[in-house]
């Protein structure tokens, strides 16, 4: 028999940085408010100072910051009639785990993205017309518009802290920023960081091609900040352990850097740490829900938390699961194309080009997650899908993260893997090289989905959530393409030797090396509650005292990384419940 | 002290230098050796491995990242101890990852870790049956085979003519990255010993701290690397 806890307002899945987004919001309008944790409490003192934290086998190898997949994992197959197996080990993506979540190991790179974006597939068909898209592939508009949540990006900008120049303000274009983004009705709270020396000979050549480089936004303070809750940020040192670590000097922008202790001050928000949710339990009628159950660490039994409201705030991945096994939306049959719970998964394609450089010094230890210069000219809406022959777009970049050697080591191609040859190699090109790097769009397909597996199950006994996914033509071409565009650079750059590490044609999904933590989808937003889980503002359709935040939402993914736009996102969510629904708690579509 | 070209100037260099002293006091009080004292590696007791195991390491290692040419090698800097005690603790027992079965080792490698086995188990398995395969090829278990012919063999490993079998067909990239991890991996862990690995590629270890560097274009960084503990080399 559960134990049950007092009811609350609101209960919150996960605090990460929607979580907290969700919770000091609402706190403001003081509703009685727990957040449910899985993990451990975490801070930046103690569970990140210095030394500790800068210990590459601990946090960048065995992954001692992320989520066990002992503790929670997915299965995954490359199509239908593959079996899936368990994701045993972390490689490809690195959902987190604790107080903070994904927000305290992310690099902190900050986008918005284009305006066409959100109207993707009336973008297509207005302009190239819909016979360009391929006949598996399950693009939407987003229900929500850029202008719409404009407001909401500059709010996530000032809390997290970015560091940027704008390059498109209130519609005037500026030098120096990035010409092709949606207007900002403001510029970034800090101004950008300053550029290492792989960053500057990206831009020089950037400029000679004739592109319009710019720095990476980073949610990496670049001065002292103090931001709107009152929370201190003080400038990165370039101390190189961003992606993987905490940041152990109040720098990168986090759920502790930006808003937990602030939170933590409304004495109507408490949290649990260890605290797993197993599901969310529905009314009779199953139209809304009396709560959340989780598991107890400490006691080792299972609790039933009642509450009015559920903000379902968890990895997207984990999000999805808790949907498939409480009965939240009717789940995704990818033979078929029914149903919406766990449709649409998408993720990011990645790939790089390594230029070496036998006399000249990078010292790549020197850097922090969003050190880039970056170009946009390949982006989303610079490209004509129809003459290029794939939908989709992506930045280049190049700026160092780290030079932490167990795994950045990039060699010249050719270079023995072991023995003399490999330790000369060390020798000889650790710290002279740089990296021009794609980070392209992922659409979304009829196959990409995610659902419940039918032979795996987690230590509660629930099963695993299998996932669908595997690379399309589509972004295979468009890779290629980027492929080639980068080959000016290197044409431009003459180096002493190259290594190409990008996906080829054909190219089937890896599950081993590290590509990017941006899994998208599979609780989508759409118009009408046929076509996906939650409506604009987050609110599950027929459940309307359930909101679910987080890249889970995306109708396909971006070509840019998610935290922008799941910030902003959350704060258009917390704005409707504050505005619309606590008055009069209903369907606000 | 001269300035050299693409070097920084004595300025600069002090400049940094008594950065890095303040920065090094943060990482530990202690004035600790660079080199510090250990046993030598026939007298060190394994945590884990049995005394064939640690001669096929010791042997295995010291091919993998061998001591003749620049550079430490995975004896100088203590990669065999690493390994020991890496699968001595947690990370041997896969007790972060999902273990649960049913498991399918006929899977492509880019399914990931699919055998049963935990890494202290795969070594444990993998290297008397490598040693077997050695025995057939050459007549001697590896340990004991000149360096050309331990080359050839684990050449052989890598590329799969060396079949041990589906549960075991993962131990040469294991034993490949746990090599890698000892040699670069802080000291504390039982590997790069003095941080000679460090010092040899250029690595400032947990220095961490570097506000003036970004702008100090194709100049070489000084310094040289602190431990989480605070040694100094």
């Amino acid at each position: 028999m559960a134990r049950q806890e007092a009811k609350k307002d609101v209960v919150i899945v996960g605090l990460g940085w929607t979580g907290s987004i969700m919770g000091i919001e609402l706190a403001q309008e003081g509703l009685e408010i727990v957040a449910l944790e899985r993990g451990r409490d975490q801070h930046t003192v103690p569970e990140f100072k210095y030394p500790n934290q800068i210990d590459e086998l601990k946090y960048g190898v065995r992954f001692k910051n992320m989520q066990h997949p002992a503790q929670q994992t997915v299965t995954v197959r490359r199509n239908l009639d593959e079996t899936a197996l368990p994701y045993r080990n972390m490689g490809s993506f690195l959902p987190a785990n604790g107080v903070g979540g994904a927000g305290t190991h992310w690099n902190g790179h900050t986008w918005r993205p284009q305006e066409v974006e959100f109207h993707l597939r009336s973008y297509i068909r207005d302009r190239w017309g819909e016979q360009i898209i391929p006949e598996d592939m399950t693009i939407a508009d987003y229900p929500v518009s850029y202008a719409e949540l404009e407001p909401f990006f500059t709010q996530f900008d000032k809390v997290a802290g970015i560091s940027g120049y704008a390059g498109n303000l209130n519609g005037q274009i500026r030098e120096g920023g990035n010409p092709f983004e949606a207007p900002r009705s403001e510029d970034y709270p800090m101004p950008p960081h300053p550029a290492t020396y792989d960053s500057a000979k990206f831009g020089e050549a950037a400029r000679a091609l004739g592109y319009h480089p710019f720095t990476m936004p980073a949610g990496i303070a670049s001065t002292a900040y103090t931001n709107p809750y009152g929370m201190q940020m003080g400038p990165c040192n370039f101390c190189g352990f961003c992606e993987r670590y905490g940041c152990y000097q109040y720098s990168k922008a986090s759920p502790q850097t930006a808003i937990l202790d602030a939170l933590k001050r409304y004495p109507n928000f408490s949290y649990r740490t260890h605290a797993e949710v197993l599901r969310v339990e529905k009314s009779a009628d199953g139209k809304t829900a009396t709560g959340v159950t989780y598991f107890d660490e400490a006691t080792q039994e299972e609790v039933f938390q009642p509450a009015d409201i559920v903000i379902m705030s968890s990895y997207q991945l984990n999000n999805v699961h808790l949907m498939l096994v409480s009965g939240i939306g009717q789940p995704y049959d990818p033979a078929t194309g029914e149903g919406v719970t766990g449709k649409n998964y998408a993720y990011q394609i990645t790939g790089g080009t390594t230029l070496f450089f036998k006399d000249e010094i990078f010292n790549p230890f020197v850097g922090h997650g969003a050190n880039a210069t970056v170009i946009d000219d390949f982006g989303m809406n610079q490209n004509d899908f129809g003459a290029l022959g794939f939908i989709g777009g992506s930045y280049l970049f190049s700026g160092t993260f780290n030079g932490q050697p167990i795994r950045s080591m990039p060699l010249p191609t050719g270079t023995a893997a072991w023995g003399a040859a490999w330790k000369e190699g060390i020798g000889e090109w650790y710290g002279h090289s740089m990296t021009i790097a794609t980070h392209g769009s992922v659409m979304s397909y009829r196959t990409h989905s995610l659902d419940l597996d039918p032979t795996y199950t987690d230590r509660h006994g629930r099963p695993l959530m299998r996932m669908t996914y595997d690379w399309n033509d589509n972004e295979l071409n468009m890779e290629a393409y980027l492929t080639g565009q980068i080959e000016k650079f290197v044409d431009f750059l003459k180096p002493d030797a190259v290594a190409r590490g990008h996906k080829l044609p054909g190219a089937h999904y890896d599950v081993r090396p590290y590509q990017s933590t941006h899994n998208t989808g599979g609780h989508i937003m759409s118009e009408t509650p046929d076509t996906g889980v939650v409506n604009k503002f987050s609110q599950v359709w027929g459940m309307h005292n359930v909101f679910a935040c987080g890249a889970g939402n995306f109708v396909q993914n971006t070509q840019y990384n998610p935290t922008g736009l799941v910030g902003a996102l959350a704060y258009h969510t917390a704005h409707a419940i504050r505005t619309q629904y606590l008055s009069n708690p209903r369907p606000l579509v | 002290m001269t300035d050299l070209p693409g070097y920084p100037s004595r300025r600069s260099f002090l400049k940094a230098s008594a950065a890095g002293v303040a920065i090094a006091g943060v990482a530990g009080t202690a004035q600790a050796e660079a080199t510090p004292q250990a046993p030598p590696l026939e007298a060190y007791e394994p945590a884990y491995f049995t005394p064939e195991e640690w001669q096929f390491i010791l042997a295995a290692t010291a091919r993998l990242i061998p001591s003749e040419g620049n550079g430490p090698g995975a004896i100088e800097t203590r990669v065999p101890v690493f390994i020991d005690l890496q699968l001595a603790d947690d990370y041997g027992r896969a007790d972060d990852w999902y273990m649960m079965g049913p498991h399918d080792p006929t899977a492509g490698a880019d399914r990931g870790w699919q055998t049963p086995l935990n890494p202290a188990q795969l070594y444990r398995q993998a290297i008397p049956a490598f040693n077997a395969w050695c025995e057939a090829q050459y007549g001697k278990a590896f340990a004991v085979l000149d360096t050309a012919q331990q080359d050839a063999a684990l050449t052989a490993l890598q590329k799969g003519d060396a079949d041990l079998g589906d549960e075991l067909k993962i131990f040469f990239a294991t034993l490949l990255a746990n090599t890698k991890e000892g040699y670069f991996a802080d000291p504390m862990y039982g590997g790069n010993h003095g941080m000679q690995a460090w010092v040899y590629i250029g690595f400032p270890g947990a220095r961490a701290a570097y506000r003036e560097w970004p702008t100090r274009h194709n100049i070489k960084y000084p310094l040289g690397p602190v431990s989480i503990k605070g040694e100094r080399a």
